[in-house]
């Protein structure tokens, strides 16, 4: 078999073992192709523990800036036995094998079709390192050593890298040089390469920064305002208040008492969080809180009172495999029904879906601008593929001058001018009402905040027209929300198409990647990006001015499709599920082959004809 | 809870405080607890107390649970916003609250179901924290919303209004409390407002977590024979640890004779807290003295009230937290965005 010859463009991944210190090495491999001007893509996959369970990072190279996961692997760092025939048996014909050789294996144990490198990885370590952590951890910057000769990663980056790592830390420094340089000589010595797949410098990364979803909502949180964060740790969404708290203490201390403009608790629970978020949002400060869906679950009572109540909160749903505890450390966009509609009774919430880090850090600061000026619940609907992994995306940006949208507040200044308040009445006739912050009129403007039903002057009442008012103002501010949340994105095919899809979130960058491979295939496809619930105009008319529309998500009952059908009143047989569940991240290919199945089932029907563009203009 | 206001007129002659207000101005609206419910008496001591502390009443934020004891703010302090949140999860609200504005006084009221069961945890936690606030439990064991179910401070062997002998052992939330390291920690009871309304001033300008079971029999459903939390039990089994006196700065300093020591207390604000000790060598400024005081009578089945324990230089959240001293709601974009240029420099840190 002739082994595949691609440069910048194929798929390494390392196959290791939980707690072995590899992270950090196969990061560092990653990174150092970053810096020579390609852009990668890295996807940690990892077991919900400690020690001991085998752990993935797959790593795709890629000049052409696809940032998906593609399917299929191209070398495989295979390090760890126990999941050595599965490891083996997902590389591509062609592709390559690297292997720890100190103990070598039968023939048996490899593929005919497939290139074998062997490196005696622990006899090396064992021969140079004494103490066992060190045989350990050294062994994962040897074999990154080795792989930049066989790949052809120039040195000088990763020697930087550790430079950048390890300032201040010469001991550490020297070690890592030291070991990187082990790897290579012994490639330089004993293996043939290059390789038929190697990186070439090159000039594609641009001003793109490389961050992981959690610290730009933190980063994001931070940008908005949010003065007050409580939360209780879940995987994936963890380390948003960490990061929250990181860029707090950088940029939020007061120079000149020292003191802290922020407060971040740790609460018992996630009902705790969510009660101090209602708590300081009832008050008048930005607060939010970031979980999982369980932790979601925990809060739904607390999210129910601040839609009824109406009080701005900001949650950030950094989203994984369930249902209960599922897959912790495995992804999904499969909350979105408990989200839209958590709580008893009628309710509705916003959720923002951003597709990357960088929309992470813009749409948390929407959100907390969002839950001001709705009073009500927002939810950020990250996932563990954005939370978790960095990824390459366009800088952060922020406007001159932006200010905050505090929403309607009513100041002492416009009680005392004898503008009347009532705390639930419609004035604008967009469904939101005026609000008061206590402690601000001595005589005017105080009520009293109940999740009970009131009358539009927050007195207590249970007659039916009252009740009436409220909930259809709520609906109404709904309808609101559709204008001001961030609007889809619409992309026009290449070619007039009767056939659409919908998409949203972390699913982007392989849908954007499948969408050139069916046009390949002769298959135009006009492509919406969802970036908010609920949806606007512009939803229901792309899926009016098409035959059929695929609904791309990654959970088993097509939630965001339910979500259409319920919000949108369509035809659901108009929306096709396109559904990718098994924890890992979707893959170009995926949608490629399950889109192309799909038409060639539904053909002739959708045939493309002219309309849909001039329906979309 | 009701939407019934009390009438608006006040008489010209009604005596006001310093800054202005009658007692009237610290009402609500008309209660519609069952006539003789010890938690009216209880919101009568909460207007006495913040009437006589002078304190302004849009200055206090008010926030209960569910349940007949968390429907009450809205009988008190008319003028302050309220918050009725869920059931047993008032703390954390209050505490996010707290930490969005310092500046405001904050008055946490809750029952025992609300927290002795559903929100133990939060209960605890929220004494734990060291969160600024007088916390009342208007305490009656009995569930009376939902019609006479035990709650879990009654105690074991007591009877229900149905006959119904409960077996489970208490919840003792002053025990609870001073374990868990509250600095203001009282028990009372509603039917002695001489010794309640000193108490409640005594938490409303405590420096931390302060704590106020008030025992407060409920009339429909507790306060039968074979009750523990009747008048009648209260009454009998009533042993006070202290006398309190409230002794705000500025205010004339005298001291009774009495029986008892008296001891002065003074606040990290420079209130004065005199206690007549009506029990030789009772320390109400050892955590570990009272608390093993609180057992001894628990075992003799008396119920001690007063000031059980007061750490005088109690600190909070904020401090712990080192917030800044204006409030978190009051910050602007200047003092919250780190701005452009800090942002230009993170993304030339991430290539």
């Amino acid at each position: 078999m002739k082994p595949i010859e691609a440069v910048n463009d194929f798929v390494v991944k390392f196959a290791n073992v939980n707690g072995s210190g590899s992270a950090s090495a196969n990061e560092l491999f990653a990174k150092a192709i970053l810096r020579m001007g390609v852009p990668v893509s890295p996807r940690n996959i990892f077991p919900s523990n400690i020690q001991g369970l085998p752990t993935w990072y797959e790593v795709r190279v890629s000049e052409a800036g696809w940032l998906g996961r593609r399917g299929g692997i191209d070398m495989m760092v295979a390090m760890n036995p126990q999941t050595w025939d599965t490891d083996v048996a997902e590389l591509e014909p062609g592709g390559y094998l690297f292997y720890d050789s100190t103990r070598p294996l039968p023939p048996s144990k490899f593929r005919p079709d497939i290139q074998v490198i062997g490196m005696p990885l622990t006899e090396i370590c064992n021969a140079v390192y004494s103490d066992p952590r060190q045989r350990q951890l050294f062994k994962n910057i040897v074999y990154v050593g080795a792989l930049s000769v066989l790949l052809e990663i120039e040195p000088q980056v990763i020697e930087k890298l550790f430079g950048e790592q390890y300032r201040g830390k010469e001991k550490l420094l020297a070690s890592n040089v030291q070991a990187l340089h082990l790897g290579r000589d012994f490639a330089h010595e004993h293996l043939k390469g290059p390789l038929g797949i190697r990186v070439r410098r090159a000039d594609q990364v641009g001003d793109r920064i490389f961050i992981d979803g959690n610290s730009a909502a933190a980063l994001g949180c931070v940008y908005g305002g949010a003065t007050v964060a409580a939360w209780y740790p879940i995987t994936p969404s963890s380390s948003v208040a960490e990061a929250f708290q990181k860029y707090c203490s950088r940029y939020r201390i007061d120079p000149a008492t020292g003191q802290n403009r922020f407060a971040i608790v740790q609460a018992e629970d996630e009902i705790a969080s969510i009660g101090m978020v209602v708590g300081a949002g009832w008050n008048g400060a930005r607060a939010f809180t970031a979980t999982s869906g369980p932790g979601v679950s925990l809060m739904t009572e607390f999210i129910g009172l601040a839609y009824f109540a109406e009080i701005p909160v900001t949650i950030i749903n950094v989203q994984r495999g369930g249902p209960s505890t599922g897959m912790p450390t495995r992804t999904q966009q499969a909350d979105l029904l408990s989200c839209a509609y958590a709580s008893h009774g009628d309710t509705r919430h916003v959720l923002l879906f951003p597709e990357d880090p960088h929309e992470c850090f813009e749409h948390a600061a929407a959100a907390l601008d969002l839950a001001d000026r709705l009073q009500t619940p927002v939810f950020v609907m990250t996932d563990l593929d954005i939370g978790m992994n960095q990824r390459l995306c366009r800088p952060f940006a922020w406007e001159e001058g932006r200010a905050y949208d505090r929403g309607k507040v009513m100041t002492a200044q416009e009680l005392e001018a004898g503008k009347d308040f009532g705390r639930y009445k419609d004035v604008d006739g967009d469904g939101i009402p005026w609000r008061t912050l206590p402690g601000t009129h001595p005589t005017r403007g105080s009520y009293f905040t109940r999740g009970t039903t009131r009358d539009p002057y927050a007195r207590y009442s249970e007659r039916g027209p009252d009740y009436i008012y409220n909930v259809e103002r709520l609906l109404r501010k709904f309808r609101t929300a559709a204008t001001l949340v961030p609007q889809p994105l619409l992309r026009i095919a290449s070619q007039p198409t009767r056939l659409g899809v919908l998409y949203f979130g972390s699913t982007s960058p392989a849908m954007a990647e499948a969408l050139g491979a069916l046009e390949e295939e002769g298959v135009h496809l006009d492509a919406m990006r969802l970036r908010a619930f609920p949806f606007p105009d512009s939803v229901a008319q792309f899926i009016a001015a098409h035959d059929k529309v695929f609904v791309v998500e990654q959970n088993r009952d097509a939630q965001m499709r339910s979500l259409l059908v319920n919000e949108l009143e369509v035809d659901p047989a108009r929306l096709v599920k396109v559904l990718h569940f098994d924890g890992t991240p979707i893959t170009a290919r995926f949608i490629t082959a399950a889109i192309l199945r799909q038409v060639e089932a539904m053909a002739p029907r959708a045939r493309p004809r002219p309309a849909a563009q001039e329906l979309l203009k | 809870m009701t939407y019934l206001a009390k009438p608006p007129l006040h008489h010209p002659t009604l005596e006001k405080n310093r800054v202005g207000y009658t007692r009237r101005d610290y009402e609500g609206k008309i209660s519609t607890l069952c006539a003789g419910c010890g938690h009216d008496s209880i919101s009568a001591a909460i207007v006495q107390a913040c009437w006589e502390l002078d304190i302004e009443p849009h200055r206090v934020a008010k926030l209960s649970g569910i349940g007949c004891s968390s429907k009450t703010p809205d009988y008190f302090l008319g003028a302050s916003h309220g918050f009725n949140t869920v059931h047993g999860r008032m703390p954390s609200v209050l505490t996010g609250a707290n930490l969005a504005n310092r500046d405001l006084l904050y008055l946490g009221v809750s029952g025992d179901g609300d927290s002795a069961s559903i929100g133990l945890g939060q209960f605890a936690h929220a004494m734990r924290r060291g969160v600024r606030m007088a916390y009342i439990v208007e305490n009656n064991g009995v569930y009376g919303l939902t019609k006479g179910q035990f709650s879990a401070t009654a105690d074991q062997g007591s009877r229900s209004k149905k006959g119904v002998v409960n077996s489970d052992s208490p919840v003792d939330l002053v025990g609870m409390a001073l374990q868990l390291g509250a600095t203001y920690v009282a028990r009372g009871f509603s039917g002695n407002k001489g010794q309640l309304v000193p108490l409640i001033k005594g938490a409303l300008q405590h420096g931390g977590a302060a704590f106020i079971d008030v025992i407060s029999p409920c009339v429909a459903f507790n306060n039968h024979p074979g009750s523990t939390k009747s008048y009648d039990y209260v009454r009998e089994h009533n042993e006070a640890v202290s006398r309190i006196d409230f002794i705000s700065p500025g205010a004339e300093i005298t001291a009774e004779a009495g029986p008892g020591e008296v001891v002065d207390v003074r606040q990290h604000d420079d209130t004065l807290l005199r206690l007549r000790s009506l029990h030789a060598g009772y320390d109400p400024t050892d955590r570990h003295k009272a608390m093993a005081c609180m057992q001894e009578y628990q075992a003799r089945g008396e119920i001690a009230t007063g000031l059980l324990y007061v750490d005088p230089l109690a600190t909070d959240l904020h401090l712990a937290l080192n917030t800044s001293a204006l409030p978190l709601n009051a910050l602007g974009e200047g003092e919250l965005c780190p701005g452009i240029a800090a942002l230009d420099k993170l993304n030339a840190a991430l290539r």
